[in-house]
Parts: C-alpha cells; structure tokens; sequence
C-alpha cells in the first residue's frame, strides 16, 4: 500500500510549530501539523501577551495561537488533532505514529514545547484541580479572597504572585533562596503588594490535606526547622521540563532532556529538526519559539533539496 | 448531535435524568486552556451520539462547581445514570476523554 509522504511532519502546534508551518507551506512544502489540542501551547495559559511584537495593545495567548494557525493553513498547511504515540526518525521516510493512525515524512520538525514542572512530592499528583495547580491565570479566580501560596523565584513565580494579590487574600511566595531570580520590572510591583508575604529560603515538605488541600508544611533550608502553613490553594512555578519523552533514544538530548540543537536547528539526526521551547537555548519566549519555526523550515527545505 | 448548555435549573433533567452517559465540561471563557479543549469536545458531540455533551460556565454556574468540587478548570466529569463515574482535571486529548467512558 502506498503512504502519503508529506515534505514535512511538525510535532505540536504552539508559535513554533505554526511558524514553521507558515514557512513550509509558503516555501510550497507539502505540510502537516500534528497537534494533541487546538493551536497555541503554553502561551493559551497567558490572558495578555505584552512581548510579542505588532501588538501594542497586547492580544491574549489563545488568539495568538488561534491567528498563527489560521495564517499558516492560508498557505495551505494541513492540521490534525490527533497524540502523537512514538516516532521513528531514522527510517526512510520517516514514521510518526498517533493515536489515529502512521504518518510519512520526508523531515521531521519537533516543536513539542515543554511543560510545567512539578514539585515532585507526596500526594502533589492526586491534589492537582484540588488545590494544588500550575496555571495562576486559569486557576486563580477559583481563589477569590483565599489564601494561597506560590512556589518559585522566577519570572513567572512573580508574576503569578502579583496576579493572585490582586483577587487573593492573602499570597504567600515561597521560594528556596533569599532572592528572586526574576528581573526587576517583574519583582517590584509583587514586593509593593500588601497581601504578599516572601517566605525565604524555604520549601514544600508535605501537602496537608482533607479530600483537597488545606495547608503545607515548609521547612527551612538553612536550619531545617518546619511549620505549617493553612492554605486553600498552591500555585507551583518552578520552571518548565521538555517534552523530549517521545523521541529519547533516537535524538541526543541535553541532561535536562532538552533536544541539542544549535541555531540551525538540526538535530544529530539528517532532516528531524528541533524548534521552540524543547530545543536547548538561552531564551524561551513566544518570539524566539516563532524564529526557531521559520529557520527550522528553511533547513527542512534544504535537506530535501539535498536529498532529491 | 449538539452541545447542551447547562445551569442550575436544567441540570436535573439534562444531567441526571440523562439516559446516555454525561460529559461534563466545566469552563470559563476567560481560560485559555478551556478554549483549546471546547473544539475537541464539540467534536465528540458530533461523532458521538451515544454520549450526551455538556458545558458549564463556573462563573455563571458557581453552584455547580462547588458540588462537583471544581477548582481548576477546564475541568471533565462522566456522569452515568446520575453518578460521577471519572473526573480528570486539564485539557485533554480526544482519545483519552472517549476512554473516561471505559
């Protein structure tokens, strides 16, 4: 039986993904998109986007991916919503098979994105939608005049503190050591806030619970100490992992399961590219996700020129 | 077949009185990973006819979120012959909602 081989498979439809998509369809690539939900990945979890050039006004992350997609099937690029289940990249062509059947493809562009890290004790899995959560923007109404706490010291620890202030009780920010990695223009207006609270050096021992959440207990990572805190919701920032799962063995992956892929995108394998968030890189935002898109597409196109 | 709009006053007869198996969407129009997952859900009620599909706006709904212990959105419950029979929390592929009914 003969398969439909596309010029090129891209793995996941975030702004890497569809700007890849873009390019290849526009460069006149026979292109399709596999992607488990609709378009837009991590950035859907933003209400308003305000370091994505060209809106001055901000747009909200679901739109964004909404118009990326749109833009990119304008020139003809095919989406299927379907789980991509496991990949063999080193056959001719190559094979990605989903949870509605294989697909062929000449190359391969892996814009798989990442996701967010858990905190990896006791009970947190089983406590996820009962207070404890990952997403302050979607979950954090669910809190109106409660206390919660958020866990992290990054970019977005803070701006998911200051976010949760502003519908919260009472905010605690707890974080491992006696300052915030998060830039300033971040920090300054969460440290302002009057309902927050920084408990320094610090982490999450155990989550205490009754059927959902009611409290945790930190400990102090200086000396050790503990105590507990009552709380109705925990808010977990601590940074993103790759989803790099599919494709370990066959690609080479960094020690933090990020694909090592350089600016080219090439991956060690000849036409399996890698894009966005799940590439090894100094900058994760929706802007260098959407170059990555563009370059990978570029390259996609030489290796079947090449290859012809 | 089409998605049912759900409030306190129809649950009832929508919900528990159901005859086919009830997935319940609880959503709210400002989340994003809600509105990725709507599309994926109105594609079941279309394919599936033998599942009866619901949505439930929390902010309009709070009752019902409450009784279903909502409180992460978007937010997936099968309902059989008036029980809860799964609940999963976050969007999810198409193929893993269909094996909640399982």
């Amino acid at each position: 039986m003969m398969e439909k081989i596309y010029d090129t498979i891209i793995i996941g439809g975030g702004p890497a993904g569809y700007t890849a998509a873009l390019y290849a369809a526009r460069a006149g690539l026979d292109t399709l998109i596999i992607e488990k939900f609709s378009a837009g990945g991590q950035m859907t979890q933003t209400q308003l986007i305000e370091n994505y050039p060209g809106f001055s006004e901000g747009i909200d992350g679901f739109t964004l991916g909404d118009n990326m997609k749109k833009s990119a099937e304008t020139f003809g690029a095919v989406t299927e919503t379907a789980e991509v289940l496991s990949v063999d990249l080193l056959s001719t062509p190559k094979r990605i098979t989903a949870d509605n059947g294989d697909y062929f493809a000449k190359t391969v562009i892996i814009a798989t994105g990442a996701e967010h890290k858990h905190l990896g004790i006791e009970h947190e899995d089983e406590l996820i939608g009962r207070g404890v959560g990952y997403c302050a923007a979607c979950d954090g109404m669910m809190y109106r005049k409660k206390t919660v706490a958020v866990v992290g010291g990054g970019n977005s620890a803070v701006s998911d503190a200051l976010l949760l202030s502003r519908i919260c009780e009472k905010v605690y920010v707890i974080h491992r050591r006696d300052s915030f990695r998060a830039s300033k223009v971040y920090h300054e207006p969460m440290m302002k806030a009057e309902n927050v609270e920084i408990l320094w050096n610090s982490k999450v021992d155990e989550l205490l619970f009754d059927r959902k959440l009611t409290g945790i207990k930190i400990a102090d990572t200086q000396n050790g100490d503990t105590r507990e805190i009552a709380l109705d919701g925990l808010f977990i920032s601590i940074g993103r992992t790759p989803e790099s799962g599919l494709f370990e063995g066959q690609i080479e992956l960094d020690a933090n399961k990020y694909i090592v892929a350089e600016e080219t995108t090439r991956t060690n394998i000849g036409g399996v590219f890698a894009a966005g968030d799940v590439r090894t890189k100094a900058l994760r935002q929706i802007v260098t996700a959407a170059a990555d898109g563009a370059v990978a597409a570029y390259f996609a196109e030489e290796y079947i020129t090449e290859n012809k | 077949m089409s998605v049912t709009v759900i409030n306190k006053n129809n649950f009832d007869a929508e919900v528990i009185a159901s005859d086919r198996p009830v997935l319940l969407d609880f959503y709210a129009t400002w989340c994003g990973p809600c509105r990725m997952l709507s599309p994926i859900v109105d594609k079941i009620a279309e394919e599936h006819p033998e599942i009866k599909v619901c949505k439930v706006n929390v902010d309009e709904e709070e009752a019902l979120a409450m009784r279903f212990e909502v409180m992460s959105i978007p937010t997936l419950v099968v309902i059989k012959n008036g029980e809860v029979v799964n609940k999963s929390v976050g969007a999810l592929p198409e193929a893993r909602i269909l094996a909640m009914f399982k």
